[in-house]
């Protein structure tokens, strides 16, 4: 079990983390989800001991290993560039980690050949990483975090330089290579749809704080702020600035009513979200929210339609699974259900609600 | 029915300067030394052919192998110590912050400084009674002065060449270091590697092409070294440092034997062009072996 206690970690004025308290289970996959310059590399450093917090504690299974050096606590760390030694041959490259612990050859042989053979590098053991592919050499770098049975594997963005492919069928292998070592595992990505698909918990960063900490579902269901909806949001999260009278919903400067009413939701200026998939062309149910914009721009994709529109000024995305293109600067509506409807208040925490049962 | 091919003749002309201008600069002079090589002449313009005797003299007189031996000498010393101190200097320096650019400024000095000058400064420098070193070592009691002694001559110009050189040495491997991400030693500092393996399996891998130039151009540097012994020691005392290039002047200008010289000149350019060639092999299989075992995605 890997416990963080209000670790900060800044250098002059500028904050990398800010008083982070986290808890992680052994087994357990934990991701760290935000955009760069968040504090997830921050965080990875520290957490195996290449930086230290200027306060907070860092405790492995209930004891502090802040002043355990780094060769000591065994970590392994697995980084977006695929970091191998480049002279020597793949088999040596995972074996590295065994000859530092000085293993016997005959268990070295033994170790290689099963973690080559789970990461399909069999064949070019005696190769030199440079003559690898991409997604080969990473899974050298994987295979050495493999073998080295850390108590702590950190992945700093493992899959960001691979193409697509790649990306997809490692992501698949990964957690379940890892969730049989009985390791904390870390893993840091920008991505919250890789979030989705790791599953496990996530930490939600956003500049050195945690935003939120949970099941992963639970987070992108219900996430606590305005932030963490943000981050855990691709494409970006509709958001619109709205006040509240007497539990019905107008935009924020204008007239312009929404149709729908609260019960439970004390008057004041909220800000209402929902997420680009979750606007509809045509109305589904007569509870159905209507939103109005103007098209400012549509991408194709081979399947799917991004609608970029303007909706009381806020840049809008509309996620439609079918292809159809919108003339520029025509009007649309969506429709959105209110089930899926976010609504945050004026310090972006989440608001519940239910709808006004209409008479 | 044949198309026909139009011949424009007019590439020529646009080739001409630049064939005009190597034949001036150096196929002109390249033959007029052969010429010299196979034929003798008593003066009065009078040339008669030997064929290969100038060759045959050359390579088998004492003097050649002598002044052969010395330079072969010289450059390994020059690289058995400027190669490992160049990269303990670029190892040493700092990677960051202000001290960079000073490091970068005091390194390039020495090489900014005219190959004359350089010998005038240590020509003077090992004086034993006006220069720093010679007058402080003879204070000292240390019998050294460079005009006599065989050993001081071979040591000051060694000592100078490592002085004026090593800083190439520096840059060369420096520019590799930095090349490296900082990620590689993070990674070496978890998997608990110690310092001479982070040196051995991460740096020197990493610098290895830039070290390859840096002994190539060292060695034909050195291997062909003429101006400073030249100012600070003339090749003595005797002919103890008279390497290939001044023994070379010696004999065309001082002697003007003109044949012997032009046939040593072109055995002298040979052995030179030998070794480019073997450098230039050795490197190029280098990079086609990276290339043929599938191509590195990076």
């Amino acid at each position: 079990m890997l416990e963080l206690r209000n670790i900060t970690r800044h250098e002059g004025a500028e904050i990398f983390l800010d008083d982070v308290s986290l808890t992680m289970q052994r087994g357990d996959l934990n991701i760290l989800l935000g955009p760069t310059l968040s504090g997830k590399t921050s965080l990875m450093r520290i957490m195996a001991g290449l930086d230290k917090p200027n306060s907070g504690e860092l405790l492995f299974d209930g004891v502090s290993v802040l002043g355990t050096a780094v060769q000591k606590r065994n970590v392994a760390m697995v980084y977006q560039q695929f970091i191998n030694y480049p002279a020597l041959s793949v088999f040596e490259n995972i074996a590295s980690p065994l000859r530092v612990a000085r293993v016997e050859q005959r268990q070295i042989d033994k170790q290689v050949a099963e973690v080559a053979e789970l990461l399909q590098l069999t064949e070019m053991l005696d190769r030199t990483p440079d003559t690898l592919s991409g997604g080969q050499q990473q899974r050298v770098a994987l295979a050495r975090a493999l073998i080295k049975k850390a108590d702590l594997v950190l992945l700093d963005e493992p899959l960001a330089n691979l193409d697509y492919k790649l990306r997809e069928e490692l992501r698949a292998e990964l957690p379940a290579l890892f969730a049989a070592m009985g390791a904390v595992l870390v893993y840091a990505t920008t991505e919250p749809t890789e979030a989705l698909v790791l599953g496990g918990n996530t930490v939600c960063l956003h500049q050195g704080r945690v935003e939120q900490f949970g099941p992963t579902l639970d987070l992108y269901r219900t996430p606590a702020s305005l932030r963490s909806a943000k981050i855990f949001s691709d494409p970006p999260l509709n958001s619109v600035k709205v006040e509240c009278v007497a539990g019905q919903l107008a935009l924020a400067g204008s007239q312009q009513k929404l149709e729908i009413e609260l019960e439970q939701v004390p008057d004041g200026n909220y800000t209402l979200a929902v997420r680009p998939h979750h606007l509809s062309r045509e109305p589904e149910t007569a509870e159905d929210i209507e939103v109005q914009g103007n098209v400012s721009v549509t991408e194709l994709t081979g399947s799917e339609t991004f609608v970029h529109f303007s909706m009381a000024d806020n840049p809008w995305v509309a996620l439609l699974h079918d292809v159809e293109d919108f003339a520029v600067a025509s009007s649309v509506k969506f429709y959105l259900k209110p089930q899926n409807l976010f609504l945050f208040d004026s310090d972006d925490a989440l608001v519940e609600w239910q709808p006004a049962i209409k008479s | 029915m044949a198309i026909q091919k139009v011949q424009n003749n007019k590439a020529w002309f646009m080739v001409m300067p630049v064939l005009i201008l190597v034949a001036i600069s150096a196929i002109i002079p390249l033959m007029t030394v052969v010429n010299y090589s196979v034929q003798d002449t008593f003066g009065g313009n009078e040339f008669f052919w030997v064929g290969t005797e100038w060759f045959q003299e050359i390579l088998a007189s004492e003097r050649f192998h002598n002044a052969l031996l010395r330079t072969l000498l010289f450059s390994g010393l020059i690289l058995a110590i400027e190669i490992p101190l160049g990269i303990l200097i670029a190892l040493a320096m700092p990677k960051r912050g202000w001290g960079v650019s000073v490091c970068l400024v005091l390194m390039a000095l020495p090489l900014l400084i005219p190959w004359n000058v350089v010998g005038t400064i240590w020509q003077v420098f090992g004086r034993v009674d006006i220069g720093l070193l010679g007058h402080s070592l003879a204070s000292l009691g240390i019998d050294y002065n460079y005009t006599q002694n065989n050993l001081d001559a071979w040591l000051t110009l060694i000592l100078m060449d490592v002085w004026h050189w090593t800083s190439l040495v520096v840059l060369l491997c420096y520019s590799g270091l930095v090349s490296i991400p900082e990620v590689y030693y993070q990674a070496a500092r978890i998997d608990g590697a110690s310092r001479w393996a982070v040196f051995r399996f991460i740096q020197l891998p990493k610098i290895k092409r830039v070290l390859l130039i840096a002994v190539l151009l060292r060695f034909m540097d050195s291997f062909m070294i003429y101006t400073e012994p030249f100012v600070v020691t003339g090749g003595g005392p005797g002919n103890i440092t008279t390497f290939l290039s001044i023994d070379l002047v010696q004999m065309a200008v001082g002697q003007f034997d003109l044949g012997p010289a032009a046939a040593m000149s072109l055995i002298y350019f040979l052995i030179i062009l030998l070794v480019c060639w073997v450098f230039y092999t050795v490197m190029t299989s280098y990079d086609n072996d990276e290339q043929s075992n599938g191509g590195g995605a990076q």
